[in-house]
């Protein structure tokens, strides 16, 4: 009994986190389904996002979150020009080509951070960052709250939007078969531009989210790359519900790792959990 | 004659890598035809559909349709101007639902605010799509699935269709249907120009008909001429 008490704790967390996992995925889920891309600067537009909510809360002194207003139009321009301007071309090349491209936004990113930001850790401190709730045993920081919250909120938008607009529907028909979408009309540039946008946006979200929750550094990209990349295979290829599982399983695997195996054996446990489910599943829960 | 033409190749050439895979090929197809075109596997048929619809650009020679040069265009840039092709295989989308599928058929500028009438019209063709219209494409059967195709390319309210193989590994009588609907399909004022292997099938059901080999156009003229031409029948008929 006492240990169901002290387990609830870090199971509430592990669930709370996992919401956090699966907004950072969602964009890498999103590209990849669609465009083919392993975007491996998504970590790097992520932490571009946090600190876009940095110079929001610090240089202007707007809440984080309220800048989004802002930042996600400007991070689907940004995600929109890249595709269209570079990624599309590269294409035309090969598919290795645009890993390299991303390779390259990625270094350019991590080192402009240093430059700019320097290399201090950062945290979007608001007021209600340092908050907990506690519900009977449980005890939570608030913001974790927010994170699942914040990740179902998405989750729903961009699943309404892709199952009830035309443009919804060309993105899926172009992940399906992208020739027959062009025969249908379909300028497949377009979609993914549009597409690399939308997972660029995802970022900016999950960067301003990521910076309440965690202190962050110009490199901190990469690690959150590649629990965005287990999180990934594991929830299925471009399934939405699926990102959000293998999200709440990444972070439970990683919270309970951490309270049986200690703090330091955290992500090997997760990691673990990924390579097992994978064994049994390779296809991901979600496909 | 030359103005009526919708459709105009000239000499047209056009490489997959450095194999060419048609020679100096002209066609036309005019407003309200039947046209066929007729060859084995690998004679260069679906190569000249996918020449027209955009998705390969020949090297040398042109492609008019209406009168204008279509082939520098896009794919989605020909479906604009009514060219809708029916791919080898049908390539509906698995994971979109039979509505999904047809809807995205209107996809193009022009055709979507007429997407509620055409879909009405694809509808009384193939009454069977609409029972199904909320389930997953690829619980379709073969026979539905291809009617589903050429539902949805009617729904880009296209002037041609291009239909490649069509009948591909589907039942005769599934077959009878399908070029039932066709002849319906024409009485609405569009014109069709289809590839097909069983040659019977295409004397029977086209205006005119277009026979290649290896990548180049060896006869064309009437269906009741060809069917009289010695060439025909030997290669075709075994007399």
């Amino acid at each position: 009994m006492s240990l169901l008490v002290d387990l609830a704790t870090p199971i509430a967390m592990g669930i709370l986190l996992g919401g956090l996992y699966s907004i950072i995925a969602l964009g890498l889920s999103l590209v990849f389904g669609v465009v083919k891309e392993i975007n491996i600067a998504h970590g790097d537009f992520v932490i571009l996002g946090s600190y876009f909510g940095y110079v929001a809360m610090t240089v202007i002194g707007i809440d984080p979150i309220l800048s989004l207003i802002i930042g996600i139009p400007l991070f689907f321009g940004i995600g929109f020009a890249i595709q269209k301007y570079l990624l599309n071309r590269a294409f035309r090349i090969s598919m290795d080509a645009t890993l390299i491209i991303a390779f390259g936004i990625s270094i350019i990113l991590q080192n402009t951070y240093q430059l700019v930001w320097t290399a201090l850790s950062r945290g979007l401190t608001t007021s209600y960052a340092l908050e907990s709730f506690s519900v009977g045993p449980i005890h939570v920081p608030l913001v974790y709250l927010l994170d699942l919250i914040v990740a179902i909120v998405v989750m729903f938008f961009l699943r309404e939007f892709l199952r009830r607009t035309y443009l919804g529907m060309a993105i899926r028909a172009a992940a399906q078969d992208w020739k027959a979408a062009q025969l249908m009309g379909i300028s497949t540039n377009r979609v993914y531009a549009v597409t690399f946008g939308i997972g660029t946006a995802l970022a900016a979200i999950a960067g301003v989210f990521l910076g309440l929750t965690f202190p962050f550094t110009p490199v901190s990209g990469m690690p959150f790359l590649i629990i965005a990349l287990g999180v990934v295979v594991l929830g299925g290829l471009g399934s939405i519900a699926g990102t959000l599982v293998a999200g709440m399983a990444f972070g439970l695997a990683q919270t309970l790792g951490g309270y049986f195996f200690g703090v330091t054996a955290q992500m090997l446990v997760a990691y673990m959990m990924v390579l097992v489910v994978l064994t049994v599943i390779p296809r991901g829960i979600f496909r | 004659m030359r103005s009526k033409a919708l459709l105009r190749g000239s000499n047209i050439d056009v490489f997959h890598g450095s194999f060419q895979a048609l020679w100096d090929v002209s066609l036309s197809v005019n407003s309200g035809e039947i046209v066929a075109i007729i060859g084995a596997n690998g004679s260069g048929k679906s190569t000249l559909l996918d020449t027209i619809s955009g998705l390969i650009h020949p090297a040398k020679g042109s492609m008019e349709f209406e009168g204008k040069n279509i082939s520098a265009l896009e794919p989605f840039q020909i479906v604009d101007l009514g060219i809708s092709l029916l791919p080898e295989g049908g390539r509906i989308f698995p994971d979109l639902t039979v509505l999904e599928n047809l809807k995205i058929g209107s996809y193009n500028r022009k055709a979507r605010p007429e997407s509620t009438e055409n879909l009405q019209r694809v509808y009384q063709l193939f009454p069977v799509l609409e029972t199904k219209k909320p389930r997953l494409a690829k619980t379709l059967s073969g026979g539905e699935k291809q009617m589903l195709a050429l539902g949805r390319s009617l729904m880009s309210n296209p002037k041609l269709v291009l239909l490649d193989e069509m009948s591909l590994g589907l039942a005769p009588l599934l077959v009878n249907d399908l070029y039932k609907t066709l002849q319906e399909i024409r009485t609405r004022g569009i014109t069709i120009l289809f590839v097909e292997q069983n040659v019977r099938r295409s004397l029977a059901e086209a205006d005119r008909a277009y026979i290649m080999e290896t990548g180049r156009i060896v006869l064309s003229g009437k269906v009741d001429d060809l069917r009289e031409e010695e060439k025909v029948k030997k290669a075709y008929f075994g007399t």
